[in-house]
């Protein structure tokens, strides 16, 4: 191999150095315009001879400038795509007969110079590896100049085509020039950079005077097109894997030439607005860097749940992010409810004790400001903005005739269409985020292995996590893989899942029933008077038990099943879902029956009101009938129960207590416990620390569902009570930051650290059942309850929707009205929605057939893979007769080729070194002029394919020295993968 | 900043900007923090490009590093002899294929190159385990250590030849999800301030 790539490294470098000579000429040309002056009187001279030359010419031009192939100039320039340039073109074509006759002796001149320039260029080469391809090129494109100047296309063909390859193949000697400098200390080489430079330039300012006839047009195309890359070289300088010392001085060398010869080419202000455009780049991404910066930093809490998730693993910091987005909804919930009913009312209402529900009655106004009877949301806070009853059914309020009723209702509503909107919208965006990484589970360990470590890491405490998450995730994985291979005992594990679920639901039976049995005892205590605090809150106070004890019990039971924690926690969550469900349901339920009584309470109420009222208007209509009557006393008109505000006010009741119950835990359980753990533990007679109660682990199921489980009473409640939005939203607020400090400060990392799912769908889905599941019981309400009469904005109406056929029949002309019936007419509605279930339909089966889609492809790559890997090995096999076959061949081209040799050194060369074969290749050579000549040498692509990565393995790896600096990153993967093989048979 | 500083030459600067990823104000940052880490050795004028090196012992104590288990390997990867100890210029090329600006491909190089620690340009079964036994410190038991290793070449070695090439490592690698993540070291002089809060227990 390395005989045959001798020859190539001499022409490379001929070629190179009489480049170097067009190189210096070219200043020379262009500083001196008087002599071009001189040349263009020339022309007429030449001008048969010239014809020929000018096609080819303009053929190269466009090489270098577009490479764009395929116009044919057969001895004549057919198309000309930029006439101005056609001008100076034609002055230029008198330079080419010039040049002809000039070459010989500068050829000679050349020679004597080529000795010395030799060493130069080889030191040249290793820098330019990226130049060098085209210098040659253009070395062997002058060659072929002078032999075949008739074959103008085909010629041109072949150089792009060589173009192409020598740009991919980092030639032999460029390599072996690279060892040579790794031997070469970085000062040294760095004063013989500058003495080449110096050097050089001394070169071309003699070559100046010794090369008076300018530099030709294809001269100036390959100058530019040098130029080009070399500031390409600059840009992209910072991606090369190389030593900073050889980068530096890479850069320089390029600097240099596209300083020198930039201004030559007259692109002097265009490489200034190449700065400026580099500028505005590198500024560009610095701005969009820091604007995301500003962006997280925006983000609420993010270092917060960054700082929770380094110590306990993307699980726990998945609650916390949940935690934000409620956070989000809630505030938005809130935004609407106080922006559009509360304010309004509070500014521009009636104001307090106006109005009989708008004040205490009498019977209760020694108490109303007692702290207990407040604590309760009785009292003052039972008749304030906070609750249903407060509000008055005046169609309009305040100078804005601000329609409050039709805007309470529409916001009741509207609360339910957002949170509806933002869940369901998240879940698709995390649907899609959760589709989009492709295939996953190919490379399992190897991610594991190469990416798990965070390089971001710089604190002990969190690097100790991250050794231990990754030798538990490795751990996982091993189980994972071992369990998938075999499967031992499944009828126990069977037989033990089974047992855990009767367990769980004869727990959540039992619970339910609890439930039930309270809330009936309690409507009974309700009806008796002196009743103590505990039959007042019995309900509450049962349920919160059952809220702290089940779960611990269902983790307990769920250890028989032995599931995947991540599995195990989707479980654990479905489960107390259910407990909660069933909690809240019976709960509602107890509620219903006590709404329908109060009901029953109303209609006598009513009654009574109404002839007090009248009785009182009567009596003081009586006594004198000129003035009119003192208003009865609000506080002393007799009111009904108004089931809304009951409604409204167990709500509020039952968040609160959650509240306390959730802090008071955390205290008490994480808290208090690990203050225990640590303090005691000096004076006890085992290891509290890793013995029995030990740290609490943050339980992320619990908290996940006592959150969604909240959100569901706020959705229910905020109907009947519009503050209740706002509790939540100060809840939230205070228990992402309580939480945060209690995780970090009394919480251990769990045993087995285990990643969230991508998506936190499920979450997400939690929440849009239970948000579902309260929409149920509101819309009940509000559709089948007729509201109470004398509380509410909706009192007097029959149905609490009658506003909006209110609003719609005084505020809407006629014909808004008329639509609006046609539109709720039920044939109209029912084609609606099986219209709706339809497309869902489709659009179901759409998604299916996606999805077998996919697993298609994904199955198809999977298998292209393995085949792939067939491949290879069977390459691997046949590979050596391929070397045989090479082996008979290469003999033949060495006898063959001398004669040739002299003039296709480097048209061989070029194609002996391209590693890669490319796809027209074979075309090439056979129409190439040379193919007759070379036909036999020239073997088949494959022998290519097969000789370079020889060369590689044979010089590449030597165990025990440290491998090569500086070696660039290109040539190695771009082989392609066929590459390792071959060592292997080469050897 | 201006022109006030002295260290560097203005042509100086423009040739680490144009080699790295960083600007001229964070060029200087990273020298002064090369600095900190010697002030005796480290001359405030770099004009004249002094031979200075600073030992790895000093390299791997700096807080970005120091908690890497693979700091060692990459101090010898980036410095100019392979033994760990850098020049100023090893240095920038360290942070600089370090930065998050750096391309995947540059990053899926030097990767390659960590976790080569015999420099024989494939990832062989030892270099893997030895990778497996710094990532766990050593909590694996030999068994699962080999069963990782197998499966590791088994998933990423395309052409069945028992190692993994550059070719290899790159295929697989970049499909990482968090492979941009991956090998990013934020270089900043708030960095050491804004250690993470203690945990009161463990």
């Amino acid at each position: 191999m390395l005989q045959t790539s001798n020859p190539d490294f001499t022409g490379a470098e001929e070629g190179y150095s009489s480049c170097g000579q067009c190189l210096s000429t070219t200043t020379v040309h262009h500083t001196d315009t008087k002599e071009k002056e001189q040349n263009t009187d020339k022309l007429t001279l030449v001008q048969d001879g010239s014809k020929h030359v000018l096609s080819l010419r303009h053929g190269v031009d466009e090489d270098g400038n577009e490479l764009a192939a395929g116009i044919e100039f057969d001895g004549e320039v057919e198309t000309d795509t930029e006439s101005e340039e056609d001008e100076v073109k034609d002055k230029k074509t008198n330079k080419q007969p010039l040049r002809e006759t000039g070459r010989a002796s500068r050829l000679q001149s050349k020679k004597q110079e080529k000795d010395k320039e030799e060493k130069e260029d080889k030191e040249e080469d290793e820098s330019k590896e990226e130049d060098n391809g085209s210098q040659q090129n253009r070395a062997s494109r002058r060659k072929n100049y002078q032999r075949r100047n008739g074959d103008g296309k085909k010629a041109r063909e072949e150089r792009s085509q060589k173009k192409g390859r020598g740009k991919t193949a980092p030639n032999k000697d460029q390599k072996e020039s690279e060892n040579k400098e790794k031997k070469t200390t970085k000062r040294g080489k760095e004063g013989e950079n500058k003495q080449k430079k110096d050097r050089k330039n001394s070169i071309s300012s003699s070559s100046n005077s010794s090369d008076e006839e300018s530099l030709s047009e294809e001269e100036l195309a390959m100058l530019k097109e040098q130029v080009e890359q070399k500031k390409k070289l600059i840009s992209t300088m910072r991606n090369k894997p190389w030593r900073m010392v050889k980068k530096l001085s890479v850069l320089r060398e390029a600097q240099d030439f596209v300083e020198k010869f930039e201004g030559a080419l007259g692109k002097g202000k265009g490489k200034k607005l190449y700065a400026y455009k580099m500028m505005m780049a590198k500024k560009w991404v610095k701005f969009k860097r820091d604007f995301e910066n500003f962006k997280t930093q925006c983000i609420p809490w993010e270092m917060k749940i960054k700082e929770v998730e380094s110590h306990f693993g993307s699980s726990v910091a998945s609650y916390f992010i949940f935690l934000r987005w409620m956070y989000g909804v809630n505030l938005v919930l809130f935004g609407l409810i106080f922006g559009l009913v509360i304010i309004p009312e509070v500014l521009m209402g009636m104001p307090y004790g106006s109005l009989p529900r708008k004040t205490v009655p009498r019977a209760e106004q020694a108490t109303a400001m007692d702290f207990s009877v407040l604590w309760d949301f009785e009292g003052y806070i039972k008749y304030s903005a906070l609750f249903y009853g407060y509000y008055n059914n005046q169609r309009t309020i305040g100078w804005l005739k601000y329609r409050l009723p039709m805007a309470y209702f529409m916001v009741g509503i509207s609360v339910f269409g957002y949170s509806l909107m933002v869940v369901i919208r998240s879940m698709a965006r995390n649907a899609n985020e959760s589709t989009t990484d492709g295939d996953d589970d190919n490379f399992i360990f190897s991610w594991k292995m190469f990416t798990s470590w965070d390089y971001l890491i710089g604190n002990p405490e969190t690097a100790d996590n991250k050794f231990a998450s990754i030798t538990t995730s490795f751990k996982e994985s091993i189980v994972d893989e071992q369990e998938s291979n075999k499967d031992e005992n499944i009828h126990l594990r069977r037989f033990l899942r089974v047992l855990a679920n009767v367990l769980i639901i004869c727990c959540l039976c039992g619970s339910g029933y609890l439930i039930y049995f309270v809330v009936k005892r309690s409507q009974t205590f309700s009806k008796m008077q002196n009743v103590g605090w505990y039959e007042r809150n019995e309900v509450e106070i049962v349920m919160s038990l059952l809220g702290m004890f089940c779960p611990p019990l269902f983790e307990t039971i769920a250890a028989l099943e032995n599931y995947h924690p991540r599995i195990g926690l989707k479980w654990q969550l479905g489960r107390i879902f259910a407990l909660f469900l069933g909690n809240l349901y019976t709960f509602l339920l107890a509620l219903m029956d006590d709404v329908n009584e109060k009901l029953a309470e109303e209609d006598v109420v009513k009654n009574i009101t109404h002839w007090t009222l009248l009785g009182h208007h009567n009596s003081s209509a009586g006594n004198d009938s000129t003035v009119t009557p003192p208003p009865l006393d609000p506080a002393d008109v007799p009111r009904g129960p108004c089931w809304e505000t009951t409604v409204g006010i167990e709500f509020v009741r039952l968040t609160v207590s959650d509240i306390l119950v959730t802090y008071i835990t955390i205290l008490v359980g994480d808290f208090i416990r690990a203050c225990f753990v640590r303090f005691v533990n000096y004076c006890w007679c085992w290891d509290l620390e890793a013995g029995f109660p030990s740290y609490a682990e943050f339980d992320i199921s619990g908290n996940v569902l006592g959150l969604v489980f909240n959100q569901g009473m706020i959705w229910m409640g905020s109907f009947y009570a519009p503050g209740l939005v706002g509790i939540n939203v100060l809840r939230l607020l205070t228990s992402m930051y309580f939480q945060c400090w209690a995780v970090m400060s009394s919480n251990v990392p769990h045993a087995r650290v285990f990643k969230a799912s991508k998506s936190n769908n499920f979450y997400m889905g939690l929440v849009l059942l239970i948000l579902f599941l309260s929409l149920l019981p509101v819309a009940y309400t509000i559709m089948s309850l007729p509201p109470s009469f004398d509380c509410g904005p909706f009192s007097g109406k029959k149905r609490m929707y009658d506003v909006i056929q209110e609003t719609i029949e005084l505020d809407f002309p006629l014909f808004v009205a008329k639509i609006f019936s046609y539109v709720a007419n039920p044939g109209l509605i029912i084609p609606a929605i099986l219209l709706m279930v339809l497309t869902i339909y489709y659009l179901n089966a759409v998604s299916k057939a996606y999805q077998r889609a996919n697993a298609e492809l994904k199955k198809k790559m999977q298998m292209q893979r393995e085949e792939e890997k067939n491949k290879r090995n069977n390459k691997a096999s046949t590979n050596p007769m391929l070397q045989d076959l090479e082996d008979l061949l290469t003999p033949s081209t060495k006898t063959e080729s001398p004669p040739k040799q002299a003039e296709d050194k480097k048209t061989e060369s070029q194609n002996g070194t391209s590693p890669v074969g490319k796809p027209g290749r074979g075309e090439f050579l056979a129409g190439s002029p040379m193919a007759g000549g070379r036909g036999a040498a020239f073997t088949p692509p494959s022998q290519v394919f097969v000789t370079q990565p020889r060369t590689l393995g044979a010089r590449a790896p030597h165990p025990g020295q440290p491998r090569p600096w500086g070696h660039p990153l290109g040539p190695v993967p771009g082989r392609g993968r066929g590459q390792p093989c071959y060592p292997r048979a080469a050897r | 900043m201006g022109n006030k500083q002295t260290i560097f030459t203005q042509e100086q600067l423009d040739a680490y900007q144009d080699c790295t990823f960083f600007t001229r104000k964070e060029i200087l940052r990273l020298f002064y923090r090369y600095r900190d880490l010697a002030p005796q050795l480290v001359p405030l004028d770099y004009s004249a490009s002094p031979a200075v090196t600073l030992p790895y012992e000093l390299i791997g104590s700096m807080p970005e590093l120091k908690d890497n288990p693979f700091r060692q390997r990459i101090a010898e990867v980036f410095s100019e002899h392979g033994d760990g100890n850098m020049t100023l210029d090893d240095f920038l090329d360290m942070f600089s294929v370090l930065s998050e600006m750096a391309p995947r491909d540059l990053k899926a190089y030097y990767a390659f190159k960590i976790y080569d620690y015999n420099n024989d340009d494939y990832i062989c079964k030892s270099d893997l385990e030895k990778t497996v036994n710094k990532l766990t410190r050593n909590e694996l038991t030999p068994e699962e250590v080999s069963l990782v290793c197998e499966k590791v070449i088994y998933e990423a070695d395309v052409d069945n030849d028992g190692k993994l090439s550059l070719a290899d490592f790159q295929h697989m690698i970049v499909r990482a999800p968090d492979f941009l993540r991956y090998l990013v070291s934020l270089i900043t002089t708030t960095e050491q301030e804004k250690t993470l809060p203690q945990r009161t227990n463990i």
